[in-house]
């Protein structure tokens, strides 16, 4: 905390977090303004007498009916969720075993193919769809949402396990040998001792991985082409802009509520991630 | 009940030889203590008895059975780490319970052995809490309780008193061996603090660069440590050191060291004569220094110019300047002596330690 005067924390500390918190807010404020104005104020032109971007004295819902009722908004949510869900409970398995492994078994290669690993998540996805798409088409899961399931995990795994690997160097070994003393297999001793101990840390891989996977564009973008196989954040993009049409109202509209279950989840798990990010584990 | 033999023990890390060729006995229900200073190899040893560290070569048997290749859980051991290894997401009683239900101990069976160790230990009251509310003297007790529902055959401790502070360690310590008096279960401890192996210890191993130094009862390596390390390793304040030659002279034997000059008794000449010309230390605890009287004879006594007085209470530590060297000297509360006196020591030579310069060995 700041020590002083009265003007030196408002200096050093309530301006600057007050700057912060404008600027990381501004965008969602955009899109809830955005929204909620009537067309004929969105379509004002800037050099109007009357323009206010800011604010509206009119304020409808008719974009979120529309997107709701008129498009494949519904659908799209339903598409992400269970996209985003499925390969992050994929990629949480294998990071475990993998994030286990690395970290606690001796085996040769073994630092290799941690790194080996990280390398990979280095690679861009701009680059590697490229390859995938071909393997996607050869296995005929071009336009299905397994296309994007078994894709995700490319970047979601690497992550997870370099996250994990982590989180288990942090907890005593002794917690491990001790159960292994008193009658735990590995396995037991792994299920009973450390996975519990390491839930804040399994939580936040889990939650990055699902915003990872709730954001992903280009993948999705590629492999997908049907309206009603899509996710938001391309359905949003690509079906609300026909031609050079921009329909704002219900793009900023689906923007806001893609950006709904992200924040919930983020809210929800706030401390166990906080804890995960900073890997304490006190014995 | 059982014993623990180790047979040949070695351990090698890469090209690190940790533990060199380690034999030892430890007899049914015995408290054997290992102790050496750190990276002595008495933690790798006594992982490898707990199977936790692989065995290079040698073998480990508990009671009659070689365990080489028998998982940790097989070997019928409970050990105590240093750091507690309390499982932080348990209550106490959880944690005490947990080896229990590994084994598929019945429940109720669980809950009494539970019972009876929390009583032993005086945590009736902590069952329900969990380990980050408990202060390090409970959490220990925890870790001591943990152990014994199990009822094995053998106890491991690896350093379980070094994170306790000053207080609480005596006082712990002193429970230790009222726990091992009353449950009778072979115990194997270690640590790095030579007072808690004299005081707990039925027998101790000195132990340095994975070699064991000497094995044997507290009073036998305070008494006759078999070389310079153990004479060093063992007692505090640490026994005084002071290289001599030996020199016969009128048909007598002396030492005679940078500062002072001793005329060996017949019977310790005896022994020592082989040596004779030779470069040997001679070795004197701090309490075999005292000041001398009249009755002292004038060959066994020196001259040394106090350095530094410590006041103990019970007792008085003198830094002393005695030629080249330092010494300590132990002595009565009522000596008055400052900086910067002349006083006259008195040595007794039975209670003199001589070692050999080069080997170091006891002579």
């Amino acid at each position: 905390m700041i020590e002083g005067a009265k003007w030196r924390r408002w200096v050093y500390f309530y301006v600057p977090l007050g700057l912060f918190i404008f600027w990381l807010l501004f965008p969602f404020y955009w899109m809830l303004v955005t929204s909620v104005r009537p067309d004929r104020e969105l379509y004002r032109p800037w050099m109007a007498p009357n323009y206010a971007p800011f604010w509206t004295a009119h304020p409808t819902l008719v974009h979120v009916t529309d997107l709701l009722t008129q498009t494949l908004f519904i659908r799209w949510m339903a598409n992400t969720l269970f996209i985003a869900i499925v390969s992050t409970l994929i990629s949480l398995f294998c990071g475990l075993l993998a994030g286990y492994a690395l970290s606690r078994l001796k085996f040769p290669g073994g630092g290799a193919l941690g790194t080996g690993i990280f390398i990979t998540y280095l690679v861009p996805q701009t680059l590697l769809f490229i390859p995938l798409a071909n393997i996607i088409r050869n296995f005929n899961l071009g336009d299905t949402p397994w296309a994007l399931i078994l894709t995700y995990p490319t970047f979601l795994i690497p992550f997870c396990t370099w996250l994990l690997m982590g989180y288990f160097k942090a907890i005593p070994r002794e917690l491990e040998e001790c159960a292994r003393i008193d009658g735990a297999t590995r396995w037991k001793a792994m299920l009973y001792i450390i996975f519990p101990i390491a839930v804040p840390g399994i939580l936040s891989a889990g939650i990055f991985a699902f915003t990872l996977s709730w954001n992903e564009f280009i993948y999705a973008l590629v492999f997908l082409s049907s309206a009603e196989q899509k996710t938001v954040s391309v359905g949003v993009t690509s079906e609300l802009v026909r031609g050079d049409v921009f329909y704002w109202g219900q793009l900023m509209a689906g923007a806001l509520l893609g950006s709904v279950p992200v924040a919930f989840i983020y809210s929800f798990f706030v401390e166990h991630y906080v804890a995960g990010l900073t890997g304490s584990v006190k014995g | 009940m059982a014993r623990v033999l180790l047979r040949n023990l070695n351990k090698f890390y890469d090209d690190v030889h940790a533990v060199k060729n380690v034999n030892l006995e430890i007899r049914d229900k015995e408290f054997v203590v290992l102790v050496g200073p750190s990276g002595c190899g008495k933690t790798t040893s006594l992982r490898m008895v707990a199977g936790l560290e692989s065995i290079s070569s040698g073998q480990v048997l508990i009671g009659d059975t070689v365990v080489n290749d028998l998982a940790p859980m097989d070997r019928d051991i409970a050990m105590v780490f240093q750091n507690y290894a309390l499982y932080p997401h348990m209550s106490v009683y959880d944690n005490m319970a947990f080896g229990l239900k590994m084994r598929k101990v019945d429940r109720g069976d669980i809950r009494k052995r539970v019972q009876e160790a929390a009583d032993i230990l005086g945590i009736q009251d902590l069952l329900q809490r969990k380990p980050r509310q408990l202060s390090g003297g409970q959490r220990q007790r925890v870790a001591l309780g943990r152990a014994i529902v199990r009822h094995p055959q053998v106890f491991l401790f690896d350093e379980p008193l070094s994170n306790l502070d000053a207080k609480l360690r005596v006082q712990m310590r002193v429970e230790l061996k009222k726990l091992h008096n009353r449950l009778n279960t072979t115990a194997v401890y270690v640590t790095h603090d030579q007072v808690e192996a004299m005081t707990l210890g039925d027998r101790v191993v000195v132990m340095r660069g994975g070699v064991v130094q000497q094995v044997g009862e507290p009073l036998e390596l305070y008494n006759a440590p078999v070389n310079r390390f153990v004479a060093g390793f063992i007692g505090s304040p640490a026994m005084n050191f002071a290289p001599a030659r030996l020199r016969d002279g009128d048909g007598k034997l002396h030492a005679e060291a940078s500062g002072f000059g001793l005329e060996l008794p017949a019977e310790i000449a005896a022994r020592l004569r082989p040596h004779t010309g030779h470069d040997v230390i001679v070795g004197v605890r701090p309490e075999d220094l005292q000041v001398a009287n009249g009755s002292a004879p004038p060959g066994l006594c020196f001259d040394a110019m106090v350095e530094v007085v410590e006041r103990l209470g019970a007792e008085i530590l003198l830094d002393l300047q005695v030629g080249q060297q330092t010494m300590v000297a132990s002595v009565e509360p009522s000596v008055t002596a400052k900086h910067g006196d002349k006083l006259r020591f008195a040595l007794n030579p039975e209670r003199l330690h001589f070692f050999d310069a080069t080997s170091e060995a006891a002579i």
